[in-house]
């Protein structure tokens, strides 16, 4: 079925899509038929930037399996990162 | 000089009444036109459509064939012209045309990360389409309609909601039972409400292993089209989900899809070709 379930969020950052590099503004997250991948039902993400018109646009579509990693991935580079360019503090430099 | 032909080449007119019972044989002419056209549709709107018809004085019935939300692409241009093959006056608006213009995949994402299409859009949509076939001078001013998945719902509600259709058919169609908690916006009523209204026999082709609709949603619709005394013909398909028709998806199923077409056109050809 068609299960109209969406999520959008606003975001920043950049995208390259077909025309090359832009600016992204919203991603939408459904959980629907996707396009390619040889599913009924997929994981797809859309990075988009509406201004831009609907070509502006970088599709993935994932198994649900995938998504998951790709969750879990996110949230671990996030974390190692976030943690490692973190300024030090003045008790940790003395 | 071919005897087939006449004196300018083309097959004769006794031929051309052949195609109209769209019985091809090899010696027959075929052939038809398929272009993008323009009409009127919801609130005044001119939108785009893809029209296929066959060539030859008709008069042929008509279809509106309804796009499914992933979009008004290659496979739904196939199908139209598919309709044209066997004789019909194919029109497949294009229920997207008011968001943007693109790809169709990346209109569909456009629409899917939107909301979706409205309902009383594509009820619009669909009676300017309705209005369009039944004025052409080639028009027999029968006409049906179609639908898979979201459009297959959407078959089902311009059924209900519009007067003027004289069959309609429903592959799969899902959300036509809504829950309170399901409606939406765009779609601010649960399909089945409408089942009283339907105005033309209506054709079902399911899938046993589909999750929406599943097949107890599918016992849900038959009862309110018995309660209404409503002419109606369903088929449940084994071993066949959601979607058997596309063969280039892991959802089709070739003997289910044979079968399903099989009996889609004798619906159409009963209620759109026969005499009144």
């Amino acid at each position: 079925m068609c299960t109209g379930i969406v999520e959008t969020a606003e975001v920043s950052g950049s995208g390259k899509g077909p025309q090359g590099w832009f600016k992204l503004e919203q991603v939408n997250v459904s959980y629907d038929h996707p396009s390619d991948a040889q599913l009924a039902h997929a994981l797809n993400i859309d990075f988009v930037n509406p201004k831009e018109g609907p070509g502006a646009r970088v599709a993935v579509e994932l198994n649900p399996a995938s998504a998951r990693k790709l969750v879990d991935a996110i949230l671990t580079a996030l974390s190692r990162g976030e943690a490692s360019t973190k300024q030090p503090t003045l008790s940790t430099v003395r | 000089m071919d005897p087939a032909r006449g004196r300018r080449g083309f097959f004769k007119p006794c031929k051309l009444q052949a195609l109209a019972m769209h019985q091809y044989t090899t010696d027959m002419y075929e052939g038809m036109v398929a272009e993008t056209v323009m009409l009127q549709g919801y609130g005044g709107d001119f939108i785009n459509a893809y029209f296929a018809r066959p060539l030859g004085p008709g008069p042929f019935p008509g279809v509106v064939v309804i796009h499914h939300m992933p979009g008004w692409g290659e496979l739904y241009r196939e199908m139209t012209r598919k309709f044209a093959h066997h004789g019909y006056l194919a029109l497949s608006p294009n229920i997207y045309y008011r968001f943007c213009h693109g790809s169709p995949e990346d209109v569909a994402a456009k629409v899917r990360g939107s909301g979706g299409v409205a309902d009383d859009s594509v009820i619009g949509d669909a009676e300017g389409s309705l209005r369009l076939l039944k004025s052409l001078p080639i028009s027999n001013k029968k006409v049906g309609v179609f639908g898979t998945c979201s459009s297959g719902r959407q078959a089902f509600l311009a059924a209900c909601r519009l007067k003027g259709f004289d069959a309609a058919v429903d592959c799969w169609g899902g959300r036509i039972v809504l829950s309170k908690e399901e409606l939406t916006p765009n779609q601010p009523v649960s399909p089945i409400e409408y089942t009283k209204d339907l105005s033309c026999p209506l054709l079902g082709l399911f899938g046993e292993e589909d999750q929406n609709p599943t097949p107890q949603h599918v016992q849900l619709l038959e009862h309110e089209l018995k309660k209404y005394g409503k002419m109606y013909e369903f088929h449940m398909y084994p071993k066949a989900g959601h979607g058997f028709f596309y063969y280039d998806r892991p959802a089709y199923r070739q003997e289910a899809a044979v079968d399903g077409w099989k009996k889609l056109f004798v619906f159409f050809e009963k209620y759109l070709r026969a005499p009144s």
